[in-house]
């Protein structure tokens, strides 16, 4: 090197030079993509801002414990009344009904997929649930209310018109793929070791299956009841259809009654001025709905965090 | 276990015993035999052709380099392959005293499982409690008494040398032992049934050293009450545990006989150079 | 305990074969009951319905006869709906999936990000409705329109398009990625060439489940305040309007509009029977769209399945 002159340096080529531009150029889509990643962040504090604010406002005019206490609910009417335990009566009885139908036909399935099924069975199996799963839930409102509700009024003659039964069985059938595909997920990833140990101890499918298989995957299962819960609390459309939109504080599943969804529709089908203590009460029923929801969550979480099995 | 002896007091002779005998004069009962052994996965073979006994209240031992066959023929002793679709036997275990076909059709491979026991390669103990896991093939059998329970979980952890380890968490959950415990767990939870039989898959190949010493002096402590086929990997330990073994290569049988004598002169020139090391 | 004898062990056997057997019927009892209800919803709207299935039926505007009244306008509603809806939810559905399987970094944010979209699939979809009156229909001013409907059934179904694109990026070895970057491609470039290509037909799967749970959606919409009964069309852009001015190339966005499980919604809940078959008629065609939606999905799932060996 003759000269301490940079310029006389042997030069770089110019496709390995260090590119500013190309470099600025992938700072700059990475940080889009951030963004747009972001975007779920934001629904979920776009939800609890919504929310939140105008239960705030709604709880100025209205106190906590008489929405948790009162045993009416009539806000629209000139006496009105904000007892949230009215609706959440409905909700809990048509969510009862949907598990007592969805758990235990959602794990049968899942067991025999899982552990009696073979290959053939499965691949039949697998896209019926999935085409049950895939139906709109207007259609199973629908169904509940001018197919189930004749059927059960023929066995029940009592049975009126609108009922949480019906709504509630049909639910229960609208969330047994969720429960079957999961749960059989969550079985099938049980080591095939842990069921070569049961079966050389001479047991017979069954058996393994339930004490072994089932108690190996079941943080899974626990999982997959608790998406279930969720969606019965939060279903909407079936209720709004088959379980009539009268509020009506009762444990009876014959009886019909408004759930917390079922009564944010009727308010929302109507014409309330934006800013009415009628229009904020479906944003306080509405957080009634996720917390109950969160709580389940929760629940869910910790029970798999104590149960979470290490093969 | 009752079985209505078919021979009682005297085994059949087979030709292979019959052939054996000629060349040493001491061996005990026949626990089991396998002849003309063929096993199919579909359409590959994997075993050719496999003629071998095993001696009652003795340990015998299958080396061979990996993919040999061994563990597909210790499966066949409790029908595991009839959990997966596909796999096809031909010819015959015969087990003893009973001169019962394990392999076939018309035998219950369940029956079968409740009368030979297996450990496996790595610890599986089931997701329950250490007394669960051991009193649960006595549940399987529908013994629900406690006492009786009590009694046969305590034998069996004593059995498998882990009862002073784990007496005083019994209702523990089986993952929360080390992995040398968790086996010797698996031992006692096969050994609570009082198997004929008990198949050993490659126990110590998930072990350190010395939970794999623990597992060996069982294994020779077992022998007493229990005939043992052992899958391993590692000569050594066919050496030290083994009353007999047996070399497999290829899915064929190529020698069997006394330890001693396997590894001291074998006569083919295969197990020779698998056992001085030069392959495998 | 007594040794058992081989007559006990196969009592015991027998007991546990027959309990065995006991449960396999009810497994296919319960396949076959989810089944049967397949078949009776969609064979009781053929039956109820079949007396609409007409040309008129998709023509007509809705109407106070039952026997003239027809889905055009739930229709066109539905499909742009969805047309917004997939213009917001699969651009930034794929981007945050690639974002989080080839760009973030194992941190707090990233873990906030991953525990959030799957806490949203928990959260009941009129909460979406809710969220979306309060913030597309009143704070951004909307109203209460195709665009507001497309954007919150968009957000509903970000998740699902977010996780199967995850997924499909997932499937693709790491082999790939190496390859092209050794050549001197950058992230970007290996991603836009590579990943998202090869990543495709799982994404699209993920795309068309989640449009085919959105177009079933109704809740949320009518919590924005749909209306019922709509007995016109969204101005398509360039026409002529009432008022003598022409429409703009995105008017039709912010009109008022009326989507197919609305309509259905309309027509189930009055009490006047004849209506009942135009529910059935609609509910089938409804049916009839989000089943072949799912169908193409799963058919094309399987196919990827067949066709791809890394």
């Amino acid at each position: 090197m003759s000269a301490n002159n940079a310029s006389d340096l042997p030069k770089v080529s110019d496709r390995l030079a260090y590119n500013a531009m190309r470099n600025w150029k992938e700072r700059l889509i990475e940080a889009l993509l951030l963004g747009a990643a972001a975007v779920s962040v934001m629904t979920t504090l776009g939800i609890v801002y919504v929310l939140v604010s105008e239960s705030i406002q709604f709880f100025s005019n209205v106190s906590i414990v008489d929405f948790l206490t009162d045993t009416q609910w009539t806000p629209l009417f000139d006496d009105a009344h904000f007892g949230i335990m009215v609706l959440i009566s409905g909700t809990l009885v048509s969510s009862l009904v949907a598990l007592l139908v969805a758990i235990p036909m959602g794990t049968i399935i899942a067991i025999y997929l899982s552990e009696f099924a073979n290959a053939k069975v499965r691949e039949i199996a697998k896209p019926i649930l999935e085409l049950l799963g895939g139906i709109p839930t207007i259609v199973f409102g629908y169904f509940a209310l001018l197919v189930v509700t004749p059927i059960l009024q023929y066995i029940f003659p009592s049975l009126p018109g609108f009922s949480l039964l019906s709504a509630g069985l049909v639910m229960g059938i609208m969330i047994v793929p969720y429960i079957a595909s999961l749960s059989e997920d969550a079985m099938r990833a049980v080591p095939m070791s842990m069921r070569e140990g049961a079966y050389a101890m001479g047991s017979t499918k069954l058996y393994t299956a339930i004490h072994v298989v089932v108690p190996a995957a079941v943080s899974g299962l626990a999982a997959s009841y608790i998406l279930a819960i969720s969606r019965a609390v939060g279903e909407t459309m079936i209720l709004a259809v088959a379980a009539g939109m009268q509020p009506n504080l009762t444990w009876n599943p014959m009886e019909p009654a408004a759930t917390i969804t079922s009564y944010i529709v009727q308010v929302a089908l109507g014409d309330l001025p934006h800013g009415s203590i009628g229009y904020q009460t479906i944003f306080a029923a509405g957080l009634t709905l996720l917390l109950i929801t969160l709580i389940f969550n929760i629940l869910g979480q910790w029970l798999r965090a104590k149960y979470r099995e290490t093969y | 276990m009752v079985i209505p002896a078919v021979n009682p007091g005297k085994t059949p002779k087979t030709e292979y015993e019959m052939e054996s005998q000629m060349q040493i004069h001491d061996h005990p009962q026949l626990k089991a035999e396998a002849r003309n052994l063929n096993f199919y996965y579909g359409e590959a073979k994997a075993l050719k052709n496999i003629n071998m006994p095993i001696y009652d209240k003795k340990v015998t031992a299958l080396i061979g380099p990996s993919g040999c066959g061994k563990s597909t023929y210790l499966r066949s002793f409790n029908r595991m392959h009839d959990l997966y679709p596909g796999n096809r036997y031909e010819g015959e275990i015969r087990f003893f005293p009973d001169n019962t076909n394990l392999l076939s059709p018309e035998v219950d491979p369940i029956e079968v499982r409740m009368r030979v026991g297996m450990v496996f390669q790595k610890p599986n103990p089931f997701p329950k409690s250490i007394y669960e896991n051991v009193a649960y093939g006595l549940r399987v059998r529908g013994e629900n008494n406690r006492r009786v329970l009590d009694d046969k979980v305590e034998q069996a952890l004593r059995g498998a040398a882990i009862w002073d380890e784990v007496k005083d968490r019994l209702q523990d959950l089986a993952s929360n032992l080390s992995g040398g415990q968790q086996q010797r767990l698996c031992i006692a939870r096969a050994l609570a049934t009082d198997p004929e039989l008990l198949l050993f898959d490659e126990p110590t190949s998930a072990l350190d050293p010395i939970a794999t010493g623990a597992i060996e002096e069982l294994v020779h402590e077992l022998k007493k009450r229990v005939t043992i086929l052992i899958v391993t990997h590692n000569m050594q330990q066919a050496a030290r545990v083994s009353d007999y073994t047996a070399y497999m290569f290829l899915g064929e049988m190529i020698e069997f006989g006394k330890t001693d004598e396997i590894f001291i002169k074998p006569q083919d020139k295969r197990t020779e150079d698998y056992i001085t090391g030069r392959m495998g | 305990m007594q040794a058992l004898t081989t007559e006990q062990i196969r009592a015991v056997i027998a007991r546990g074969k027959l309990r065995d057997n006991i449960f396999k019927a009810m497994g296919i009892f319960c396949l076959a009951l989810a089944l049967i209800v397949i078949v009776a919803l969609v064979a009781d709207m053929v039956m109820k319905g079949s007396e609409r299935f007409t040309l008129d039926f998709f023509l007509n505007f809705a109407s106070r006869r039952a026997t003239q009244a027809g889905i055009l306008s739930a229709w066109v509603g539905s499909l742009l709906v969805m047309l917004v809806t997939a213009l917001a939810a699969v651009p930034l559905g794929v981007a945050a999936g690639l974002y989080l399987e080839e760009y973030a970094k194992r941190n707090w944010l990233t873990n906030v990000i991953e525990i959030n979209i799957s806490n949203l699939a928990a959260v009941p979809s009129i909460v979406y409705g809710l969220l979306a009156l309060g913030i597309f229909v009143y704070q951004f001013g909307f109203g209460q329109s195709i665009m507001s409907a497309g954007l919150t059934l968009a957000l509903l179904i970000l998740p699902i398009i977010i996780v199967s694109t995850r997924e499909a990026i997932r499937a693709i070895p790491a082999m790939i990625r190496e390859g092209s970057m050794a050549v001197g491609a950058t992230r970007w470039q290996t991603c836009r060439y590579h990943i998202v290509p090869y990543a495709m037909p799982g994404i699209l799967t993920g795309v068309i489940i989640g449009l085919a749970r959105a177009i079933g959606e109704t809740a949320p919409i009518i919590t924005i305040g749909a209306l019922t009964f709509i007995a016109f069309l969204p101005p398509a852009p360039f026409t002529t309007l009432g008022d003598g001015s022409t429409a703009g190339l995105f008017d039709w966005v912010f009109a008022p509009f009326t989507v197919m499980p609305i309509q259905i919604f309309n027509w189930t809940s009055r009490p006047d029977p004849a209506f009942e078959v135009n529910a059935a008629a609609a509910g089938f065609v409804l049916m009839a769209m989000v089943l072949s939606m799912n169908a193409v999905a799963i058919w094309l799932r399987y196919k990827m399945r067949k066709n791809i060996k890394w």
